[in-house]
């Protein structure tokens, strides 16, 4: 499939500040893209440009193939859901859904089967009469996402669309909003500062910091495979420890504590280890495994997300360290020492 | 638990006396008295007994009864003037201009409503007279060669009437434009919305509570005027307000002011009752 949506080098500057730095990416038809980034970033700015509610200063949006150059919003083939919804509050369900039909001009009875089509899709029917603001926290985004979808648009835009709903809703909707684009095959593009959203629900991220574009990747490799620092603190859980020496293959962190690699960067300054990167109690015949011991400070319990907090042997360093719940590890208690390895691809070295 | 109830009944009670004293002496013991002498007529021996006379006057006298209609006419057309002339003001005070600018701007709305209405309407006096400004201003551009008959029409007296009753337009509306999230106007463009679609189907229903409010206010107040119906609106444009004058201070028949005060009362009322109907708005949720 070719790409929906390409972004060629786009820039904007406000006054005194660069909102969005030469960033450039492409979606593919039918694709999950998200953009992760924190408050700030510059991530909503790009896609209120991709809207065309906002001017680039420099670059280029280009959908279907086409430039979007001085095409204003209501013209483009994409539509948008609002971090606040704005829903039409003096409007019922209905008629905020078929605002955007009406607009088109499209007859009566046409207008009522595309409503009904898509109301039934999100689990809305019945709701047609009920005034947007008695709905729940959940049907008022879905009918958000209808009143957008029901247009037709080449891309979705969704603008942290669930930042409003409490947590466990939140996970539902999460997963209902990715099973709702597979099935309907509408390229979304999402804007979220919550990881756990775009690595659940994307086929690619884009993780944004200071207004550029860190690394673009699947879910799977943006948390494996990090190519910058960024990247590496930012998604997921992570021990970070600051190197003080780097010599050869080994290297030593600012608490003194000592690890092997065989192809270590020489200008490392950061190192990086996931939790559940960790091996307790590992064999000893295992390669490319470096050994060390730890004494366990405390166990942080949170069900299968389950942390010991431990200190790191002749070393002053902290460990976080991953504890699956299951019988093998049961008797693991607090001031326990316990022998942990770790493989050489695990320590990501910035 | 029972310490608890006497408190908070304390409380309600000092709260409620001021309220419960002002409706009684300021507004139930006049209105009652007022309504109870509508219904007096001096009979022939000089007593005075129970009739309808006073309104069946009204009804018979077609002078009473069109200056009647005409009043309420006009005070809708003020309102309807009102609310056009005051949506773009509270749209740009909210909307287009900055906040500093738009506290400046307010200030100088409000510079009218300091000096007071008799003032204002004497500075309409000067501005539309035969030798006034305006006139005067013309004439020296060659406009016209004779001058413009403005002040006692009923022009100069709607432009009274807009000058002073406008503000209480502008204020209820910009109170719900600014509640309003810009993202409504943006999510309508998205939608494919014309800016007369968004202004017609977005921003007018979303202030609807504000323009009834305001309505409201800018009726009840032209509709009781009399300042700028007696000074700027001469002989021809006669306002109920002067009939009822007239019963009280001209003709000393005062139970026949009180009859026209209540007809007043409920031709007011009456319209608003049902602009509200058919605005499909309530009172309560205006009120808010």
């Amino acid at each position: 499939m070719g790409n929906i949506l390409e972004i060629k080098n786009l820039s904007k500057y406000f006054d005194d500040f660069t909102a969005v730095k030469n960033v450039s990416f492409e979606v593919e038809e039918g694709g999950f893209f998200s953009i992760l980034g924190s408050s700030g970033c510059g991530k909503t700015t790009l896609l209120r440009i991709i809207a065309g509610f906002q001017q680039e200063s420099e670059g280029e949006v280009i959908i279907h193939g086409q430039s979007m150059k001085g095409i204003p919003p209501e013209k483009r083939p994409v539509n948008i859901v609002f971090q606040n919804l704005a829903l039409f509050p003096m409007m019922n369900v209905r008629d905020n859904v078929a605002f955007g039909l009406k607009m088109q001009k499209l007859n009566k009875t046409e207008i009522n089967s595309k409503i009904n089509e898509m109301l039934e899709r999100v689990g809305l029917l019945g709701f047609e009469n009920k005034k947007v603001t008695d709905l729940s926290g959940g049907q008022r985004q879905r009918v958000a996402i209808a009143r957008s979808l029901v247009m037709n648009p080449s891309i979705l835009l969704l603008d942290e669309p669930l930042g409003a709903l409490d947590r466990k809703l939140r996970e539902h909707m999460k997963v209902e909003l990715k099973l709702l684009q597979k099935e309907i095959g509408t390229t979304f593009v999402y804007i979220t500062h919550d990881q756990s959203e775009a690595l659940v629900m994307s086929d690619k991220v884009a993780v944004m910091h200071n207004s550029q574009f860190e690394q673009i990747d699947t879910p799977r490799n943006l948390y494996k495979n990090p190519k910058t620092a960024f990247v590496a603190g930012f998604v997921g859980d992570t021990n970070r420890f600051e190197l003080q020496s780097l010599e050869g293959n080994s290297m030593m962190t600012q608490g003194g504590w000592k690890l092997q690699q065989p192809d270590l960067n020489s200008k490392a300054k950061e190192l990086y280890i996931r939790p559940e990167a960790l091996i307790i109690n590992p064999d000893h015949g295992l390669e490319n495994v470096d050994q060390f011991d730890v004494t366990i400070k405390t166990i942080l319990f949170d069900g299968s997300n389950t942390k010991l907090s431990t200190t790191v042997n002749e070393s002053n360093e902290e460990l976080l360290i991953s504890m699956p719940q299951n019988a093998q590890f049961e008797g693991i208690e607090e001031g326990h020492k316990l022998n942990v390895g770790i493989h050489y691809r695990d320590l990501k070295c910035f | 638990m029972m310490n608890n109830k006497n408190n908070f009944n304390i409380t309600f009670y000092l709260l409620i006396v001021p309220v419960l004293i002002w409706l009684i002496f300021m507004i139930v013991i006049p209105h009652t008295e007022l309504l109870f002498s509508s219904f007096l007529v001096e009979d022939d021996l000089g007593d005075m007994v129970f009739s309808f006379g006073n309104y069946i006057e009204f009804f018979s006298q077609k002078i009473y009864w069109l200056t009647f209609v005409k009043t309420a006419a006009y005070s809708i057309g003020v309102t309807l003037l009102a609310f056009i002339i005051a949506f773009p003001i509270a749209f740009y005070l909210t909307k287009v201009t900055s906040k500093r600018n738009a506290g400046f701007l307010m200030l100088l709305l409000l510079i009218p409503l300091w000096v007071g209405e008799l003032v204002t309407v004497y500075g309409w006096m000067v501005l539309l007279g035969d030798h006034g400004v305006i006139n005067h201003f013309l004439m020296w551009a060659g406009i016209i060669d004779e001058p413009l008959n403005m002040l006692y029409t009923n022009f100069s007296m709607v432009i009274g009437l807009l000058y002073m009753s406008m503000l209480f337009m502008v204020i209820p509306v910009m109170s719900t434009l600014q509640s309003m999230d810009d993202s409504l106007i943006e999510a309508a463009c998205d939608l494919g919305a014309s800016k007369w679609d968004i202004f017609i189907k977005i921003i007018i229903p979303y202030s609807m509570p504000g323009i009834t409010s305001g309505a409201i206010i800018v009726f009840m107040l032209v509709i009781g005027d009399y300042l700028a119906p007696n000074l700027l609106g001469g002989k021809s444009s006669l306002w109920f307000t002067e009939q009822i004058y007239n019963s009280f201070l001209t003709t000393f028949n005062w139970n026949e002011g009180a009859a026209f005060g209540f007809l007043l009362l409920l031709l007011s009322s009456g319209i608003i009752w049902l602009a509200l109907k058919l605005s499909g708005q309530k009172l309560e949720k205006v009120g808010s």
